[in-house]
């Protein structure tokens, strides 16, 4: 079937829903949230059409400032952890029978898939005093007493990452499964070791995709909102945490959408960031 | 694709010949009408259907891929263009078997196409193309995907099925033996444009230019020189004729027309620089000052020489060719 | 040697990976109201508890309703929009695609912001099918990467073939196009089911203060204590869900199916 360009109503049809419910749903929306970002905010609870810059301006207070600091480490952190697990995971995996992999990759999907309340809710059991892993080292005779390691930084870290950890997978599963096995064959019969072969082979030739992945996973972690909330303190609050806190709890809608259109900023910045890395990589 | 003027009677069997590119694959979808000609007219049987949409043309088409549903049978795959005509159950099934019988595959209507060999999904595109007794069986490229030896069968075959169906056939490939085998017509197109239309045997004896000497078969393609009136080939005077007025020709010249005999001062010399011997021929690669000449013998007919020998070479004009273009 | 070592890197990743699940399996069999690991005694009791207390049952019926309806939704949405993409010289309706992709890309709260905003100035704010739309607005990019991907699967020289045998553009489409497109529209389904049922913060900013999916209830329930029925509901999610994925593994091609949902980029 020859593809041409759509003529008339009748053969534009198929693109007017998707296309009408895309912008009434999803453009109005986001438009919406922007120009409430400049009302001001009506201290009996709601907000009045305005353009003020002051909740842009909330964000050179050091408390905003703080809750953005700890969220970009946070995101930092969890996407260094998963990249340096899912690499040489899925590098595995990618090598192993194909009916392996699609049992890894049912795991993996389920696991991400999965509600943060329910990750939150199975880490917080797993680290909790009466039914977590101390116990496990006290029967072993590794610790005296069994105790609760939640909440606390290392147990968000954790969940954050069996959450990242999965999807930094998936990113880099397809150039993975596609990356050229005579590559590494070819190293070996030059007399590389397999490892020596992975780190001045595989990787190199990969390393768009790294950089990709850690992006995305960069991204990912930054919309966390219930981890940080359930297995850690106030103090590990995160920017998605504070906004819906600021747009249901404290109802000052107008900062909360200042905050997401920042959030949304930095986070195109990012994408854009990628496909430029990866075009100049190329090159 | 510009200037293409071609007349195919009915009943007859046309290959559309050339090399990738050539536009002999454009010049079959216009005529299915799944590509359009930006000028120009498309008819069959006095009737324009340049406008008219491929579903309305009645027609039988073979894809280089096959292009069988992966999602129907065997039989449904036949029976298609007679299901969505609203054909009953029963007519399908009886029209089906016979297809199914007229290309040598009976009782294999619910097979699923996936379990078919290379050779079998041949059939199948065949027998579906033909379900409605088409006005035009047109197939693109049908054998390609094909080992040679059952490439060569089933050329003898489909020349057979189209003789007893009488339906206008046309084919296109980019193998001139395939062309050779099937056609009744042969059309060599190059760069978009028909460079000559003839039976099999006169394209192979009396091409009408160098591209179409050298694409069908292979051939010697051979300066002819002036020397006042007479023709100088290979340094020497030639009973070429040279037609008036031309000063510069190329000689064809098949292989198996080249004889090699003892140095005489009456032919042109050469020396053997690699001898191919395959079995059933011999080829003799031969340096004739600085233009390679090809010759083919018979093992019977073998001459005795080996590389380095300096031979004469027979050239009968009466079977080469002379090419002003 | 190089075997052992990838194998038990394999298992290490594994144990992470299936810990969490392990214990609260185990802590959902408790027989009595604690969450002790092993678990004291065996009892399906909290299993139960989610289709005889009220509450939690109320919170299943919606989440299952939202994740029916607002996948159907999103497959209702890409599918046409995918067809049309294939079918038709559009670069402009890339735009759509982009669209599509953009809202599973962005951090979820933002999707969610721009919900709240929007459902309140509109008037709508705390309707059930408010929650509908978001949530299919939300994960349209799921379908629409995999219909994206049937539809390029398919070779076009079986429409054209359909159609030099007298099928028309419908005709075409319903007897070529439909049985070959079918199996993503389903997975595309499944991802988006999926998705929706065990989706949070999208669902508690538009309906959250009106009503309960499961994951509302659960993190709920988290602030007043924990109770075994919350390793039950998880442990009920855990299997949906991998018994979804493992379904399209085993009717679909889940290896390539993955490598175009990761290479949106």
């Amino acid at each position: 079937m020859r593809r041409e360009p759509a003529r008339g109503l009748l053969q534009h049809l198929p693109v007017i829903f998707p296309g009408l419910m895309l912008t009434v749903f999803f453009i109005v929306p986001f438009g919406t949230m922007v120009m409430v970002s400049f009302f001001r905010r009506q201290p009996g609870g709601f907000y009045v059409p305005d353009f003020v810059l002051a909740n842009y301006a909330r964000f050179l207070t050091p408390f905003f400032g703080n809750v953005l600091a700890f969220s970009l480490y946070l995101a930092v952190a969890v996407a260094v952890v998963s990249l340096v697990i899912a690499v040489p995971f899925t590098y595995l995996i990618a090598r192993a029978p194909r009916q392996t992999q699609v049992i890894w990759l049912v795991a993996l999907l389920s696991i991400l898939s999965l509600s943060e309340v329910i990750i939150g809710f199975a880490w917080s059991t797993l680290l909790s005093r009466t039914a977590g892993i101390t116990n496990l080292l006290v029967w072993l005779g590794l610790m005296g007493a069994p105790q609760a390691l939640v909440p606390g930084f290392s147990a968000v870290l954790t969940g954050m990452v069996y959450q990242a950890m999965p999807y930094a997978v998936l990113v880099l599963y397809p150039s993975m499964v596609r990356l050229d096995p005579t590559l590494t064959e070819a190293a070996r019969t030059l007399g590389a070791s397999p490892l020596k072969a992975f780190f001045t082979v595989v990787l190199p030739a990969l390393r768009t995709t790294l950089i990709a992945t850690l992006i995305m996973a960069f991204i990912f972690a930054l919309g966390s909102y219930l981890l940080p909330q359930i297995l850690g303190r106030p103090s590990h609050w995160t920017l998605s945490v504070l906004i819906t806190d600021q747009a249901l709890y404290q109802s000052n809608m107008p900062f909360a959408a200042a905050m997401a259109v920042f959030l949304v900023l930095v986070s195109l910045a990012l994408v854009t960031l990628t496909m430029f890395a990866g075009k100049k990589l190329e090159a | 694709m510009n200037d293409v003027d071609l007349e195919v009677p009915n009943g007859r069997f046309v290959c559309l010949l050339g090399p990738s590119g050539c536009g002999k694959t454009t010049l079959l979808r216009m005529i299915a009408g799944l590509d359009l000609p930006t000028t120009g007219t498309i008819s069959i049987d006095g009737e324009d259907i340049t406008r008219l949409p491929t579903h309305k043309r009645n027609l039988g088409m073979v894809f280089q891929s096959l292009a069988l549903f992966p999602h129907l049978t065997v039989g449904g795959n036949i029976a298609y263009a007679l299901r969505i005509r609203g054909l009953s159950r029963e007519e399908q099934a009886s029209r089906v078997e016979e297809l199914l019988t007229l290309v040598h595959l009976p009782g294999y209507g619910d097979r699923p196409v996936s379990k078919l060999s290379g050779g079998q999904r041949q059939r199948v595109a065949i027998a579906r193309a033909l379900a409605v007794s088409p006005r035009l069986f047109l197939l693109d490229e049908p054998l390609s995907a094909l080992d040679a030896k059952l490439r060569e069968a089933m050329q003898v075959e489909l020349r057979q099925l189209q003789q007893q169906l009488g339906i206008t056939t046309i084919v296109v490939t980019h193998d001139q033996r395939e062309a050779m085998t099937m056609a009744d017509t042969v059309i060599v197109m190059q760069s978009g444009e028909i460079r000559q239309a003839a039976s099999p045997v006169e394209i192979y004896r009396k091409p009408t230019d160098a591209f179409v000497a050298d694409f069908i078969g292979s051939t010697n393609l051979i300066d002819i020189g002036r020397d006042g009136d007479r023709a100088v080939l290979l340094g020497r005077p030639s009973a070429v004729v040279m037609p008036y007025g031309v000063s510069k020709a190329t000689l064809s010249v098949r292989p198996e027309d080249v004889e090699l005999t003892a140095p005489s001062p009456d032919l042109p010399e050469a020396t053997i620089t690699f001898v191919r011997d395959l079995g059933g021929a011999i080829e003799f690669f031969l340096d004739a000052g600085g233009t390679q000449v090809v010759a083919v013998t018979s093992p019977r007919a073998r001459p005795q020489v080996t590389v380095g020998d300096r031979v004469g070479l027979r050239l009968d004009p009466a079977r080469s060719v002379v090419l002003t273009r | 040697m190089d075997r052992l070592f990838s194998r038990l890197y394999l298992a290490l990743v594994g144990i992470f990976l299936a810990a969490p699940i392990v214990v609260v399996t185990g802590v959902s069999f408790n027989e009595k109201q604690n969450l002790a690991f092993p678990p004291q005694g065996f009892s399906l009791h909290w299993f139960a508890e989610i289709f005889v207390n009220p509450e939690w049952f109320r919170a299943l019926i919606a989440s299952v309703l939202l994740a029916v309806t607002s996948a159907a939704l999103a497959v209702v949405i890409a599918l046409p929009l995918a067809w049309f993409l294939w079918r038709r010289i559009a670069p402009w309706a890339q735009v759509f695609q982009l669209l599509g992709v953009a809202p599973f890309t962005l951090p979820p709260v933002i999707t969610a912001l721009g919900f709240l905003t929007f459902w309140a100035t509109s008037g709508f704010y705390g309707q059930a099918w408010t929650a509908v739309i978001a949530h299919a607005i939300f994960f349209v990019t799921l379908p629409l990467v995999t219909l994206t991907l049937g539809f390029s699967s398919i070779d076009r020289s079986l429409t054209e073939a359909a159609a030099t045998m007298g099928a028309d553009d419908r005709t075409v489409f319903r007897t070529v196009v439909l049985p070959l497109i079918l199996p993503y529209v389903v997975s595309g389904y499944a991802f988006a089911f999926v998705l929706s049922l065990n989706e949070y913060i999208v669902a508690y900013m538009t309906i959250g203060f009106v009503r309960e999916t499961l994951p509302i209830k659960v993190f709920n329930a988290l602030r007043y204590g924990y109770t075994p029925t919350m390793a039950a509901v998880s442990v009920l999610f855990v299997a949906v869900t991998a018994a979804v994925f493992g379904l399209i593994a085993r009717f679909g091609d889940l290896p390539r199916l993955m490598g175009a949902l990761s290479s949106k980029d």
